[in-house]
């Protein structure tokens, strides 16, 4: 077989392997609104099954029953909050990609505040004890001893000089 | 606060957060926690899989410890716990209910006849609603219902001799202790 057969045939094969793929298309409404809704809707759940995906994005056959479920009952008129309820009772928190306030997320939702809190009262501690801290002038036995070692840092520097000649 | 210990400081951060990643490479992201743990379970009405006539309700699971196994036959975990289920089949006190999820029947039947039936009853979720109800996104899953219908405990991935002698097992009897108590 050609090398161009080939490409063909894969080619081929490509476009066939598309067609089983699920599509949002299936979900249809009769109000536009809705349908932007249930999009949205679909957008901020998460797949348990590919966990960094959304319900909307997800190809998995559990995303696929998810969305008809929450197809299903957006057409029964529930509210977006009733069918959020629905899956949390089920699933718990872990399929909203923006989970609720209560005790078991304090840490997640405050931590970071309280890190930032923490770093801002340290920063703050460390510059006022800088500018509190005792004059820079030399006792006159801290001068004496400053001159002490400059004066014997020069004489060696002099003695290396002489005996690189 | 003395100069030695200031030092630490740094040390101490350091150990916390080793500890806590250390911590996290244990657990594994996809085991997601049930909240229907300590609640009743679903109440669910589905056919028999070996028996048409036979429907499979929740009303099956009162009264005694049951197991409710998710499975289905393409499912390679599934097939590797399933040696484990026919053992715990044949220990008392303890049944195992299957639900077949998302399976094909023809097939689900087959793997039976192969490798044995561990279930005294299965009920047969085709298009997977009873699993949404009960939470299932993946298989196996195994449910332990107490006999008052509670669901106590939910093991995600496959039971092996381990998972069943440490964490089922016990359960079990605890469970069968609070019954007699």
């Amino acid at each position: 077989m050609s090398s161009r057969w080939k490409a063909f045939v894969l080619a081929g094969l490509l476009v066939t392997s598309g067609a089983g793929a699920y599509t949002l298309e299936e979900f249809t409404f009769e109000d536009p609104a809705q349908g932007t809704a249930f999009r949205a809707l679909i957008e901020e759940l998460r797949c348990l099954v590919c966990q960094n995906e959304s319900l909307a994005a997800s190809q998995a056959d559990l995303a696929q029953d998810l969305r008809k479920e929450v197809y299903r009952m957006f057409r029964e008129g529930k509210s977006r909050d009733q069918i959020v309820q629905f899956l949390v009772d089920r699933y718990g928190d872990f399929v909203l990609y923006d989970p609720p306030f209560k005790p078991s997320t304090y840490l997640l939702w405050l931590g970071p505040f309280v890190l930032v809190g923490i770093g801002a009262f340290l920063l703050v501690r460390t510059l006022l004890v800088k500018r509190q801290s005792p004059s820079q002038e030399l006792s006159d036995e801290e001068r004496r001893r400053l001159q002490e070692l400059l004066g014997s840092e020069a004489n060696r520097d002099q003695s290396d000089r002489d005996s690189a000649k | 606060m003395s100069k030695f210990l200031k030092a630490l400081v740094p040390l101490v951060l350091f150990l916390g957060l080793a500890a806590l990643l250390f911590y996290g490479l244990g657990t594994d992201p996809r085991k997601v926690p049930s909240p229907l743990v300590g609640k009743p379970a679903p109440e669910f009405s589905l056919p028999a899989l070996l028996d048409p006539n036979r429907t499979v309700s929740s009303a099956d699971l009162a009264g005694k410890v049951t197991l409710l196994n998710v499975w289905f036959s393409s499912c390679v975990s599934c097939r590797a716990e399933h040696r484990e289920l026919m053992r715990i089949a044949r220990e008392d006190g303890v049944q195992i209910v299957g639900l077949n999820w998302k399976d094909d029947k023809g097939a689900a039947i087959q793997m039976l006849r192969q490798f044995g039936n561990p279930y005294s009853l299965i009920a047969v979720d085709e298009a997977g609603r009873v699993g949404i109800d009960w939470g299932v996104y993946g298989a196996p899953e195994t449910f332990v219902v107490d006999p008052e219908g509670i669901i106590r405990y939910k093991q995600i991935g496959p039971i092996d001799q381990e998972v069943w002698e440490q964490t089922l097992r016990p359960l079990v009897e605890k469970i069968k202790a609070e019954g007699r108590a």
